[in-house]
């Protein structure tokens, strides 16, 4: 994460000359425990219907999101490439063919974990039931003997039959194994192929056997954690975030402030009272707030005047916070992006370079803002409903978090003006909706010029900023945000159904990112 | 870091208000900087102008204007807090933390609670420990033996009833004023007295409690730690170490008698806690709530009491400290070359075990590992400071052609952000998973850069962000830290290679229009190092703040001045003749 990132040379005459350093002869196992940059193997452990997945996917995102390589590896998955349709008689520790079929495809899965941790990967998270004392010994004596991995457990471990039954519906349902089968049929063969799988199961025994092992067990979706040995600040930093998930439905809002007089001018940052239109728009989400009627609803606010006068009419209790402050941009501060063109060429080309790791001078980068948020995304975590209030960039690096962006794509998230963003979380994804609310708005998107280079034409830095000078004609869409292991998905649509590619990279491909 | 960017809680507005006027009546009082929607009247719109002709005088004068102004401060204010359900109060995200620690005597609880405050005070959280032994011990001037614990004592249980009230008000106090987080370390064994300090807590002052239980089973390391720690006490001075050991283990069984763990089935599992076994072997827990409690939580489990040794030593002397330039990505000098020498020489006869070399990623640092015996790590985390646009500078060259930074520098150089790079404070948050791998890590040496080191120190002296940035780290100089119980001590050992000076004290002209030569601050005058002998600094982490004295190699105290401390008072919050003591 941090510890191998912190140094990014921004525009100053710095460049990364290449590094001059021998070879260490291979350590030695104590030793490699040691190391800080051993990468980590999360073996997921439970019973079907414990949320695994879940976690393993909303883990992965995070982890992406603060800057670490990781990768899902679910055998599921790997099984269902082998045989499409298995119902309760596959899943049988006494049917000798499926085993053989099961172990095939988890030890191919673990194969490919450990591939991609040796080829520069620092998490792999391997999603598998692996219930019993003698298939986690397994991947722990294969991880740390045959590649030196650390190996941390992640058992959920669930008795209250409503969370169980409640993940069955809302998510195993919808599996290919079940395609063409009726809810109640379903139903009753999963509940027969946890049944399958509780004849074998053994929990990590934390006294005798397993005691050397690190891991976590986690108690009715987090209602309590045990810790045992835990190895490395990446497995900290996994129990940091793994403690503050929970599954309680909820919605998160987020909207920028209303249109400021500086928005209006076309200047960036600043800390100006909003426009004729930003008022409206706080009248206008205040009345929208209330006709949502939403319980127990906190609003977040940054310190910044503008989205306080938003937030004002709203009734609710608020909080500001420092970290939803706007980025900060240094020298360029006040200025409209021709200035930025005419004044800084270099600064200016060198944004549109590499956005997310561009730092203003006496300023902050997108980077920064990521590390500055993350505070804020573990109260998002923990929160339940809220309503932030908060600024452009400081929306995209929360959106990218929900979107799973990566630092390519998050400086350019569209993220218009007087638009209310509402994120509900299911399982598995995301359900997000973009409500623009009546008041007319200026743009201040500015897509990513095709010329980068510091000789170009104001015109070409501009690309085309200056002409749409109010926001284009916003619609109201719906996106579904699906985190696969292969990578997140999101289908956006508008409200009569026809695709939208608003979010997606290219606006015809298969809508990965 | 964490403490700038929480929420402040003055301006929490009041929702459950049914009566619209009140609530706005509210609103006034919270809204410290006037930012409320425009109102009719005379008044108001003096007001407005005023606020108007002040922002436009902003925007053209200084756009950053804003970002100084101060006037949001963390000031509470209790009125907010009580006027809330309990439920709302739950969902804010600023409520204050009161830790509390649990459990049987030499069980390390004030060990975890001074390293806590110490973690969360060097990452920017105001944090403060309130030891109930200390106001104890104020009361009772004298120690009169274990029988003074015992609960059939009723004199003595009405003495440490009041300590404990006195401590718990205090603390309070200091929540309700500036503090973010407060420590309240005392056994509080009993599901009663629990159940009492959390009412109060939650009930009366409106913040969060989060239990902090330590159960530790091995006779070992609760002999170790009398040993080690309680022996030290005040209560102990004229006794030999028989009789005190003999006395403490009688004052345990005392409260063994009474001590119910935290139970986390039924009539205790609303509460928030950590239960720690065996010294963070295992740890169980529960309903936690807010990122200050999981913080605390992530800074526990890295947390281990192995004996084991830090060293801490700057590259060896560069090409660009020779030219007197900072930053950079340079080859060693000659005589940096001599000094990895000597290092590995050094090293070798210490002759440590499992030792570990974390490098950074620059040059001048793997050069000066190359030739140490040991697996290295280049962390990239562990980089100089970026001085941006003032790479490859000197300072001479800075003052002369960018005074107002350089003076901007001097005068906050904590938080001053070099153009185009980092700030001290910056690096606070950059260096924060290496403090996480250095209280995991045993046996290790860490070859970094000066701003680096300086931060790493800081957080072993407990130095505050005013002090951090002027701390003495010479080159060619190994610092060996030992971590003891409550405390740390630090060597300095200057490896015989003589090397220029990289340190410029704080000048005491901060004006950006003064002269070059007065900007400098003789820093170009002194061209070498002084040679110092080694010197040994005890470092104390007491309630109070942080005691720090320095030796030389014959144990003879020393003036500050020549120490590592720089020219700084070398202490957080004690007076001069607090020193002694130790």
């Amino acid at each position: 994460m941090m510890l191998n990132e912190g140094f990014i040379s921004s525009s100053s005459s710095l460049v990364d000359r290449p590094v001059t350093f021998e070879k260490v002869p291979i350590p030695s196992k104590a030793c490699r425990d040691r190391l800080v940059r051993t990468p980590t193997v999360i073996a997921m452990a439970g019973l079907p219907a414990r949320g695994k997945t879940y976690i393993s996917r909303k883990l992965a995102r995070y982890l992406h999101w603060i800057g670490i390589k990781t990768k899902v590896f679910n055998v599921g998955e790997y099984r269902r490439a082998v045989k499409i349709h298995a119902d309760k008689n596959f899943f049988d520790p006494d049917n000798a063919e499926a085993v053989a079929v099961l172990n095939q495809c988890a030890q191919k899965a673990l194969e490919d974990a450990c591939t991609f941790l040796s080829e520069g990967g620092e998490v792999a998270i391997f999603d598998a039931t692996n219930i019993t004392y003698e298939r986690r010994q397994a991947i722990y004596a294969y991880c740390t003997q045959t590649y030196c991995f650390r190996v941390f457990f992640v058992e959920s471990i669930c008795d209250s039959s409503e969370i169980i039954e409640a993940n069955i519906k809302e998510v195993k349902l919808k599996s290919p194994d079940y395609q063409d089968v009726t809810q109640e049929e379903a139903v009753a063969d999963f509940l027969l192929r946890i049944e399958q799988y509780e004849k074998r199961y053994e929990s990590i025994d934390d006294k005798n056997d397993e005691k050397q092992f690190s891991f976590i067990k986690i108690f009715n979706c987090g209602e309590r954690f045990l810790v045992h040995k835990i190895g490395g600040h990446i497995q900290s930093r996994v129990v940091y975030f793994l403690m503050n998930i929970h599954v309680t439905p909820r919605t998160i809002y987020l909207t920028r402030h209303g249109e400021s007089e500086l928005n209006v001018q076309q200047r960036i940052g600043g800390d100006s009272p909003l426009s004729l239109n930003g008022r409206m728009y706080a009248d206008a989400l205040a009345e929208y707030v209330a006709n949502e009627n939403i319980p127990d609803l906190i609003v977040w606010t940054s310190q910044m005047q503008r989205t306080i006068q938003t937030a004002a009419k709203i009734n609710a209790p608020k909080e500001q916070w420092k970290a939803l402050n706007e980025i900060n941009a240094g020298i360029c501060e006040g200025l409209t992006y021709l200035e930025i063109a005419h004044r800084y060429p270099e600064e200016f080309a060198a944004r549109d370079q590499t956005k997310y790791h561009y730092r203003y001078p006496g300023g902050e980068s997108y980077q920064d803002l990521v590390a500055r948020l993350e505070p804020v995304i573990m109260e998002l975590e923990r929160a339940e409903n809220v309503l932030v209030v908060c600024h452009q960039a400081v929306a995209r690096c929360i959106l990218a978090y929900f979107l799973n962006k990566d630092a390519v794509d998050l400086p350019y998230t569209k993220v218009p003006l007087h638009t209310v963003i509402k994120l509900t979380p299911m399982a598995y994804g995301c359900l997000m909706e973009c409500i623009p609310l009546g008041t007319e708005a200026v743009n201040t998107h500015r897509e990513r010029p095709k010329n980068c280079r510091s000789d170009r034409t104001i015109s070409e830095a501009l690309n085309d900023f200056l002409e749409d000078h109010v926001g284009p004609n916003k619609i109201r869409t719906k996106s579904e945000i699906v985190y696969d292991s292969a990578g997140t998905k999101i289908e956006t649509i508008d409200i009569d159904g026809n695709p939208v590619s608003d979010y997606c990279r290219e606006p015809n491909d298969q809508n990965y990112i | 870091m964490t403490d700038s960017l929480l929420p402040t809680p003055n301006s929490i507005n009041q929702s459950k208000l049914s009566d619209m006027e009140k609530s706005e009546k509210m609103e006034n009082k919270l809204d410290t900087k006037g930012r409320e929607e425009p109102k009719t009247g005379r008044l108001v719109d003096a007001k407005q102008r005023r606020k108007k002709m002040h922002q436009a005088k902003a925007l053209n004068n200084n756009i950053h204007a804003w970002r100084n102004d101060h006037s949001i401060v963390n000031r509470r204010n209790p009125g907010v807090f009580k006027q809330m359900s309990q439920a709302c109060r739950d969902r804010l995200v600023q409520t204050p933390t009161v830790i509390m620690m649990v459990g049987l005597p030499a069980r390390g609880k004030t060990y975890m609670a001074r390293k806590l405050a110490r973690y969360l005070h060097w990452i920017g959280i105001k944090t403060k420990v309130f030891n109930v032994g200390d106001y104890r011990r104020d009361a009772v001037k004298v120690y009169t033996g274990n029988e003074f614990f015992n609960p059939d004592n009723t004199e003595a249980v009405a003495i440490r009833n009041l300590c404990a009230q006195n401590a718990l008000e205090d603390m309070c106090n200091y929540l309700q004023n500036q503090g973010e987080v407060a420590i309240f370390d005392a056994t509080n064994t009993t599901r009663e007295r629990r159940r009492t300090i959390y009412n109060y807590c939650t009930e009366v002052c409106c913040f969060r409690v989060f239990f902090v239980e330590s159960i530790c089973n091995s006779p070992e390391v609760i002999q170790a730690n009398i040993r080690e720690v309680k022996l030290k006490s005040p209560d102990y001075k004229n006794v030999s170490e028989e009789e005190a050991v003999e006395d403490f283990l009688l004052r345990i069984e005392l409260y063994v008698k009474q001590y119910e763990p935290i139970d986390d089935k039924i009539t205790e599992k609303h509460y928030s806690f950590i239960k720690i076994y065996n010294c963070g072997e295992r740890f169980l827990v529960h309903k936690i709530r807010g990122t200050i409690q999981s913080r605390v939580v992530y800074f526990l489990m890295n947390m281990h009491v192995l004996q084991r040794t830090i060293y801490l030593t700057r590259h060896g002397e560069s090409e660009m400290n020779v030219q007197q330039r900072i930053g950079g990505d340079s080859p060693l000098s000659p005589a940096g070359i001599t000094y990895t020498e000597a290092l590995a020489q050094y090293i070798a006869n210490e002759n440590i075990k499992d030792l570990i070399v974390w490098t950074s990623a620059r040059q001048q640092a793997i050069c000066t590992a190359a030739k140490i015996n040991a697996p290295t790590e280049p962390l990239k985390a562990l980089n100089g400071i970026n001085p941006g646009m003032f790479e490859g500078l000197t300072y001479r060259e800075v003052a002369e052609r960018y005074p107002e930074e350089f003076a901007a520098r001097d005068r906050s150089k904590y938080y001053y952000r070099y153009p185009g790079g980092e700030s001290y404070h910056d690096l606070v948050a950059r260096l924060e998973p290496v403090i996480m791998e250095l209280e995991r890590a045993e046996n290790l040496l860490v070859i970094c850069h000066q701003a680096v080191a300086r931060c790493i120190l800081a957080y072993f002296l407990d130095k505050d962000p005013e002090h951090l940035p002027y701390i003495k780290v010479p080159l060619h100089t190994v610092i060996k830290l030992t971590p003891m119980a409550y405390g740390c001590m630090m060597e300095s050992i200057p490896l015989s290679v003589e090397a220029v000076n990289t340190h410029r004290s704080k000048p005491k002209n901060c004006d950006p229009h003064r002269p070059v030569a007065e900007a400098l601050n003789e820093f170009l005058e002194v061209r070498s190092e002084t040679k110092t002998g080694p010197t040994t600094i005890q470092i104390i982490y007491q309630n109070a703040g942080t005691a720090i004295e320095t030796t030389d190699a014959y144990g003879n105290r020393i003036q500050r001045r020549d120490s590592i401390i720089g020219d700084v008072s070398p202490n957080n919050s004690f007076p001069l003749s607090y020193d002694s003591i130790i």
